[in-house]
């Protein structure tokens, strides 16, 4: 039976146990709620928790580990000599992984029986009735395949019904438990408050670990890369020439004219951005009437709703072709091609604006109405206002935001490889085309190329790289945002 | 009423310096003030005095404009300061500010360090030629405002940082470095302790010599101590003005003895 019956019925056992976990409270009281430690609901819901954490606890942890255990369990079952020529040992395991749900899907769609399945051969049209049920296979099924893959089922459905079992006990065990504790001076509300920080760390700590876990991937890796390739030709490399698939030779992987693509680029979007971003904000919020604000509000954020690859279509299509009708060879000959770093980053300024214009406006909003009439009371303008005291004590917001423009601007892709070109260069020209950390990962990856390849696997270098600077940028905002506090609070 | 030292004062052959006559503020239906005329002498203290909500910071606030900011705020009414309409439409609210300062209710000094907060005005109006011109104007005004002792050695901390009696009288220095013509306070007093209220009675005294003060307050005895002409307002009317020694001993009008003896507030 799948999994979500057992997550209905342990929900189901917890709506029991909140009815009489409330139930048994006021009636320990006789009948009375008024002179209970806590509110009946909170021993309703402590009688629910009770039933759902070990319960829903114990189901992750279980579908998580089980499937590993069985991997590993099967796996040390195929000798080392079946294993064909040209294959590895996590090849034949997927095999075996896709062949076992393949059967499991024909008996769910009852195109066999689970005694067929049971006893299906490896001859025959058994790979052919897969792909009917949309398993494809890449060759024939293997004696030993087959053998592992039932292996395999065998394990999974026991350790399923294993698994119900002890979901199941977890479940009435906790119901037992919280139902025999529960009386009228049972502290219940602290109890269910307590549960509800445990619930709330453990959201906090999800996220936390995801990262982590991203960061332990990048850095392995980073690691394998710096195996293959020097680590000093690739921060202090100034060239950037991959060569694909072994052929012509070797790689140079420096990524100076990567990083100074994405600085260029984002230093242009930002001049764009911040100014324009800023400056609306200040319009909006201290001189637009309420009738504007209401309508031209919305209206910038839209903006924010585009999706970056039409913004590259626009870069590619429009403005591209513009600045060289400005700048080309028609004119002044700065310019050869509509790709370039001038053409990424005024777009990319386009895209930023409203993140710094929305922000802002919050920010500068957020600063009291008493501070701005202390400016006038005392005859200053409303611009001397707005200069002197709103945006000083916005100023830490301000710069958060401006940061975090920063940050899109480091991680944007779509409107680099449309809008810049793909050709890495140091270059001090904005009319020339260049390329950026992030539009590289993505060609390095893209393709065909052996995952163990040094120029597979630079991606995670340069990866990390840039997760290493942002990161250094937030923490850099951080601390200005801090320091402002300290100051004017 | 045994404390109070009501001073009989000469009364003023003074110039009259604003003189407003059928005001009425709106706060969008509320109508906050009604129908109130009153004239404040030039070197006079004048105090608004009455219960919680009946007007005085609104009317107070008509006197420089400040129910400006206010979006919902209409004021209808006649008011002139040197003989001159400030609801005039060539009148710079600005320029009247700078004449007409203000200390408000609630505490705002800017996130700013104390020395910044007193020379906002003096530096936005070029009231200095010189940096050593403007350290003596804040020197000046801070010891004015009866704070200049604790704080001389931080003027770099942040005026956010002080204690709130200390913050009021921050906001008084600030107003008063600007030199305005007309000062107006909002119960300038209501977190000082009796110390630092005495020092500000003082300079309210001082300031009466070129400028006229108006202040309104909760303290029947510092409305006594103060000022020489009072003004009581209740629910939005103009009870009675006029002389203070008179109001305190003699009022014509019961409701104004009520509020005085403590009987309605
Ligand atoms: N910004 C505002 N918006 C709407 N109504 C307001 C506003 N400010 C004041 N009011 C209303 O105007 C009336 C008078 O308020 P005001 O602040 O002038 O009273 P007050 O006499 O200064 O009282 P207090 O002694 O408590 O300071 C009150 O009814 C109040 O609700
Ligand atoms: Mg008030």
């Amino acid at each position: 039976m799948p999994v979500y019956w057992l997550i209905l019925i342990v929900l189901g056992l917890a709506a029991i146990g909140y009815v009489a976990g409330r139930g048994r409270a006021i009636a320990s009281n006789g009948g009375d709620p008024r002179g209970l430690h806590s509110l009946p609901s909170f021993y309703g819901h402590n009688v629910a928790l009770s039933v759902m954490t070990p319960a829903f606890g114990l189901l992750i942890v279980w579908l998580i580990a089980q499937p590993i255990l069985i991997d590993l369990s099967v796996s040390a079952d195929i000798p080392d000599s079946a294993i064909a020529e040209g294959q590895n040992r996590s090849l034949v395991m997927s095999d075996v992984r896709r062949l076992a749900d393949g059967l499991d899907l024909m008996v769910q769609d009852g195109t066999i029986t689970e005694a067929d399945a049971q006893s299906a051969t490896a001859d025959g049209d058994l790979r052919d009735r897969l792909a009917d049920v949309g398993v494809a296979l890449g060759s024939d099924i293997q004696a030993y395949v087959l053998d592992a893959a039932q292996t395999y089922r065998g394990m999974a459905s026991t350790g399923s019904l294993f698994m119900w079992g002890a979901v199941l006990l977890a479940a009435i065990a906790g119901f037992g438990i919280s139902y025999a504790k529960t009386n009228k001076d049972f502290r219940a509300r602290n109890t269910v408050e307590q549960g509800i920080t445990v619930l709330l760390i453990g959201a906090a700590c999800i996220a936390i670990l995801t990262t982590i876990g991203i960061l332990f991937s990048l850095i392995a890796n980073t690691f394998e890369f710096f195996r293959l390739y020097n680590i000093t030709d690739f921060f202090f490399g100034t060239v950037w020439n991959p060569s694909f698939s072994g052929r012509g030779g070797a790689s140079e992987l420096g990524i100076l004219p990567l990083l100074w693509g994405t600085f260029y680029i984002s230093l242009v979007a930002l001049l764009v951005a911040v100014p324009i971003g800023l400056f609306a904000a200040i319009y909006l919020s201290e001189y637009a009437t309420p009738r504007v604000r209401s309508i031209a509000k919305p209206m910038l954020e839209v903006l924010a709703g585009i999706p970056t690859i039409v913004y590259g279509l626009f870069a590619l299509l429009t403005v591209g072709p513009f600045l060289v009708s400005v700048f080309g060879k028609d004119t002044v000959g700065w310019m050869s091609g509509g790709t370039a770093v001038i053409t990424a980053g005024l777009v990319m300024g386009v895209m930023l604006i409203p993140f710094v214009s929305s922000l802002s406006d919050d920010i500068i909003n957020a600063v009291p109405q008493a501070m701005r009439d202390g400016s006038y009371g005392l005859g200053a303008t409303q611009s001397e206002t707005i200069r002197q005291v709103v945006l000083p004590a916005a100023l830490p917001g301000i710069v958060g935001a401006i940061l975090l423009a920063a940050s899109r601007a480091i991680g944007e892709t779509m409107i680099v490889v449309l809008g810049a070109g793909a050709a890495a260069k140091l270059s001090l020209n904005p009319f020339e085309a260049m390329t950026t950390v992030t539009a590289k990962i993505v060609s390095q990856l893209t393709g065909d190329s052996d995952f163990a390849s040094p120029e597979a696997l630079v991606a995670f270098a340069l990866g990390t790289t840039l997760f290493v600077i942002t990161l250094g940028l937030n923490v850099f905002a951080l601390y200005i945002v801090r320091k402002y506090r300290e100051q004017y609070e | 009423m045994n404390d109070m030292r009501i001073i009989q004062r000469t009364a003023g052959m003074n110039d009259i310096k604003i003189h407003a006559k059928g005001v009425d503020v709106f706060y969008g239906d509320n109508h906050a003030i009604k129908d109130v005329s009153v004239d404040i002498e030039d070197k006079t203290v004048t105090a608004f005095i009455g219960p919680s909500g009946c007007g005085k910071s609104t009317f107070l606030r008509c006197l420089n404009r400040m129910n400006d900011t206010i979006d919902i705020c209409r004021v209808t009414g006649d008011i002139r300061l040197d003989d001159e309409d400030i609801y005039d439409k060539a009148v710079d609210p600005v320029q009247l500010r700078a004449k007409v300062g203000m200390v408000f209710q609630k505490p705002n000094p800017f996130p700013k360090s104390i020395y910044d907060n007193v020379a906002y005005g003096p530096r936005i109006h070029g009231l200095a030629r010189n940096k050593a011109d403007l350290d003596e104007i804040v020197e000046k005004s801070l010891r004015r405002g009866a704070i200049w002792d604790e704080v001389k050695d931080r003027l770099d901390a942040p005026g956010t940082g002080l204690s709130g009696g200390q913050q009021q009288r921050l906001c008084i220095a600030r107003a008063v470095a600007t030199a305005p013509e007309v000062l107006l306070m909002d119960e300038p007093c209501s977190a000082l302790d009796p110390i630092a209220t005495a020092q500000v009675e003082e300079l309210i005294d001082e300031l009466r010599q070129n400028y006229s003060v108006v202040i309104v307050t909760h303290s029947m005895q510092q409305a006594a101590r103060v000022s020489q002409k009072t003004a009581f307002f209740h629910l939005g009317d103009l009870v009675e003005y006029g002389e203070t020694g008179k109001i305190f001993t003699n009022p014509d009008d019961s409701r104004t003895e009520s509020y005085i003896t403590g009987r309605i507030g």
